[in-house]
């Protein structure tokens, strides 16, 4: 993957006689550097989801997760670099690879564990699943398993931001196969139109399921994917947590500010196979295994933390106990608590109306 | 030859209009492409252009004159060599109707002396056609609702349902800043149907937002917003394009709330024109009513009259849920007494009782209320009482009324535009079969439109369409009459 190994590489031009987007397409001058507190944040984020995603792939291999379940693996600096540009009450909004927003949001590990499990203390009270959680108070507006729904859907939260005046932004994320859905080009055409504040953060592990970005996009440059509705767009470095976060602080500023839309293509890369079922052999075992051992997300943290700012060993140790501690929890939690009452089958279906 | 000019249809439903104005005037000549007169309609003012050349020999309507029924005669241009003074028109079209005239005929009271008529009731296309069904004599005399939902003495207003709808929409615009409405043409010019006329003059363009043709698009905008918590009115041009947007209606809107446990709920109403307008073709005829009444997580409404249409609309809106709000283009232009009150709101979920009668219930809804009534009035001039039952929505369905209805009469029919198979008429009678059989006196009979894709040709068209002579014969049937 190279641009994986290349820094924000150069966005493609789209308005060019617009100096604000002008401006938004020059390349960093230079890597974007983390204090050692926001190093070590990344770190703890990126590792909870991590540990999280393992556990939730082994409690799917005990059979205690049904259906469905796209793992996040990987692609951790993508949502905590937005995360971390982010202020609260900005929505965010995704597809079915969802797990890692939820945890990102702020979302509560045992809630999210236990609707994987399909038990009452599941965010959605165990009737969602994996692809179908919602957190009103977090600003997280599901987990969708149509592909290409939560673009125009995260499109309409920043409708109401702009309707309401609220300065708030709307960060909806698509995959590379997502980003071929006609929806998404109509929901491109109104937030240009109507200057929405909406980040859309295209993320880009290089497969829709099975099939390669080369073989299903005829542009694979997915940050030029607006460019005939004026909508600016990079590449950025999705597995390097500091480069998600400094064009997301641009991109952000770009929506929060009222012009309008903004795409971000995060390359990134999925470790796992695209659900728990697939064997994954549309791609090598060194394709794989070089991504991990090279651009792997978290071990670029750990690494600086420790070399450049001289974080003991110990303390990141102490980091990873706890982060399991949390997880185990989770899965305890999500193991032992009971399932739905029967009688949930009939409630959530209509709200009483009260005029 | 002198040539006729004829007052226009201007739309496929249009059955008569307004002669505003008169551009050009008798002895003026004429050459093809001139602008001749403005006419009004309900929805639009049109010009009409000449495609003869020659002399306005005469002008047969006058300016200003209300009510002049497409077809009829309005000038007469004479041909080159002709003396204008002299030349007769040919006549032959509908006479104008003055103001205060009779309305122009419904199509369903055209189709009624076919010859050639079809079977009575529901069959699916692979069933064994087709028994012809008796004429029946109607009178175009309208039945006052049986059930007030207003006090009595409320004074009434006669309104369109096309104005009641946009009232409902202003009111509720006026009571909620959070109520807006998009689509497509709904604002600048003013509706494609003119329902939402004069709402961008009064609440501006961030709440009546005009959308491009890209209802996937706009649909789960809509959605999106209300799950924000703003009560988004979408509307689509027709129901038919709604397929665009479906899935957001259906997997967006109507699953959100129990996906989520409870937390977040969808606030929106899709509406707009549902089913056959006329000699529009199969794409934009399709009655969509049993579908969305399928779904769990949706309300369904489909009202008949112009009072039903803004009480149940304005309860639509401050819904907490999403709500399929379906129109009629043909009812549009109908009028109605409606309630002159300040805040009239009816409940969802109930059915009325258009018409008491003992004999046989008849179940309808929406623009298949035209062919109920007119068919009870049929049948009461043969002795027999029918009640018409309304079901105004269809989800919730009020089958409890209809059951009770059932219980009296013992016999039912149902009457609706839609397809027959896992139609609406299919719903009622599945229930009546639990709650009802021991009631029944006969088999439930299901009027719908025919198994087929919507003709163009007029006669195919009328024969794919239910009409009131069927509903008649299935009632007579029902009754071993």
């Amino acid at each position: 993957m190279d641009a994986a190994k290349e820094p924000a590489k150069e966005a493609s031009s789209s308005q060019p006689a617009n100096p604000q987007v002008a401006e938004a397409h020059k390349p960093a001058p230079n890597m974007p550097q983390f204090s050692r507190d926001e190093d070590l944040h990344a770190y703890h984020e990126m590792l909870l989801i991590r540990r999280f995603e393992e556990k939730a792939g082994q409690l799917y291999g005990m059979g205690l997760i049904g259906g469905f379940c796209h793992l996040y693996i990987g692609q951790e600096a993508v949502v905590i670099g937005m995360q971390m540009a982010s202020v609260d009450g900005d929505q965010v909004i995704t597809g079915y690879r969802d797990h890692g927003h939820m945890l990102a949001c702020g979302m509560d590990p045992k809630g999210v564990m236990a609707e994987l499990t399909g038990r009452r203390g599941g965010y959605s009270r165990g009737k969602g699943g994996s692809m179908h959680m919602f957190s009103r108070e977090k600003q997280f507006f599901g987990g969708h398993g149509i592909v290409g729904a939560q673009v125009s859907l995260g499109t309409g939260l920043a409708f109401a931001d702009h309707y309401r005046e609220n300065g708030k932004v709307s960060l909806t994320y698509m995959g590379d196969g997502a980003a071929n859905q006609g929806q998404v080009y109509e929901s491109f055409n109104m937030a240009a139109l109507w200057k929405l504040p909406v980040v859309y953060v295209i993320e880009n592990n290089r497969y829709a399921m099975g099939t390669s970005v080369a073989r299903a996009s005829a542009q694979t440059d997915f940050s030029k994917r607006g460019l005939s509705f004026g909508i600016p767009g990079e590449q950025v470095d999705g597995m390097d947590v500091r480069t998600v976060r400094e064009a997301a602080t641009r991109a952000i500023e770009h929506a929060r500010t009222g012009q309008g839309p903004y795409i971000l293509e995060m390359q990134t890369y999925r470790y796992r196979g695209h659900s728990m079922s697939d064997p994954a052999k549309y791609r090598t075992k060194d394709e794989v295994s070089k991504m991990r051992d090279e651009h792997d997300p978290i071990e670029m943290v750990r690494k600086r933390l420790l070399e450049l700012h001289g974080v003991p060993e110990a303390d990141l140790k102490a980091t990873d106990a706890k982060v399991r501690e949390v997880v185990n929890a989770s899965a305890e939690f999500a193991t032992n608590d009971p399932e739905p009452d029967p009688s949930e089958l009939w409630t959530d279906i209509l709200l009483d109306a009260h005029a | 030859m002198a040539t006729d000019i004829l007052m226009p249809a201007l739309s496929p439903t249009m059955e008569e209009g307004k002669l505003a104005k008169w551009l050009k005037k008798e002895g003026d000549p004429i050459k093809s492409g001139d602008v001749l007169a403005e006419i009004e309609t309900d929805k639009a003012t049109m010009e009409v252009e000449a495609i003869d050349e020659g002399v306005l020999a005469k002008i047969l309507i006058a300016e200003g004159t209300e009510g002049v029924a497409v077809n009829t005669p309005i000038a007469v241009i004479a041909g080159e060599g002709e003396d204008p003074a002299s030349v007769q028109s040919s006549g032959g079209g509908a006479k104008p109707n003055g103001a205060g005239g009779h309305p122009a005929p419904a199509p369903d009271m055209q189709a009624e002396g076919m010859a050639d008529r079809p079977a009575a009731t529901a069959k699916t296309g692979d069933d064994a056609p087709k028994a012809p069904a008796a004429p029946a004599v109607i009178t175009n005399k309208a039945d006052e609702p049986v059930m007030e939902e207003f006090p009595a003495g409320t004074p009434m207003v006669t309104q369109t349902v096309r104005e009641a709808l946009r009232d409902a929409m202003a009111e509720e615009m006026r009571r909620d800043g959070d109520v807006f409405v998009m689509g497509e043409e709904v604002a600048e010019y003013q509706g494609a149907y003119k329902v939402t006329q004069n709402l961008l003059q009064e609440f501006g363009a961030k709440r009546v937002v005009d959308t491009p043709i890209t209802e996937h698009g706009f649909a789960g905008i809509g959605v999106g917003a209300a799950l924000s918590g703003l009560k988004p009115i979408v509307e689509f041009m027709t129901f038919n394009f709604a397929m665009q947007a479906i899935d957001h209606i259906i997997n967006s809107a109507a699953k959100t709330l129990y996906m989520s446990g409870g937390q977040l709920g969808c606030p929106i109403v899709f509406r707009g024109p549902n089913g056959a307008a006329a000699r529009v073709g199969a794409q934009h005829s399709h009655d969509y009513s049993a579908w969305y009444s399928n779904v769990p997580g949706l309300k369904v409404i489909a009202p008949y009259t112009a009072s039903d249409a803004k009480g149940l609309l304005k309860a639509a809106i401050r819904d907490p849920n999403p709500v399929i709000f379906l129109e009629n283009e043909i009812l549009y232009g109908q009028s109605f007494p409606v309630p002159k009150l300040d805040d009239f709101v009816l409940p969802i979920g109930k059915a009325k009782i258009h018409r008491t009668g003992s004999d046989v219930t008849i179940v309808s809804f929406a623009i298949g209320m035209t062919y109920a009534l007119k068919a009870a009035q049929a049948l009461a001039e043969q002795g027999i009482e029918a009640e018409v039952i309304d079901l105004r929505t269809i989800r919730p369905m009020d089958s409890a009324t209809v059951v009770e209805s059932v219980k009296k009469t013992g016999r039912c029919i149902t009457v609706e535009e839609g397809f027959p198979q896992s139609g609406i008429g299919a719903e009622i009678v599945a229930r009546l079969m639990v709650d009802a059989f021991d009631y029944l006196d006969a088999p439930v009979l299901r009027i719908t439109g025919k198994d087929v894709p919507m003709p163009y040709a007029a006669n195919l068209e009328k024969l794919a369409l239910p009409n009131v002579a069927e509903v008649v014969e299935a009632a007579k049937s029902v009754c071993y009459k």
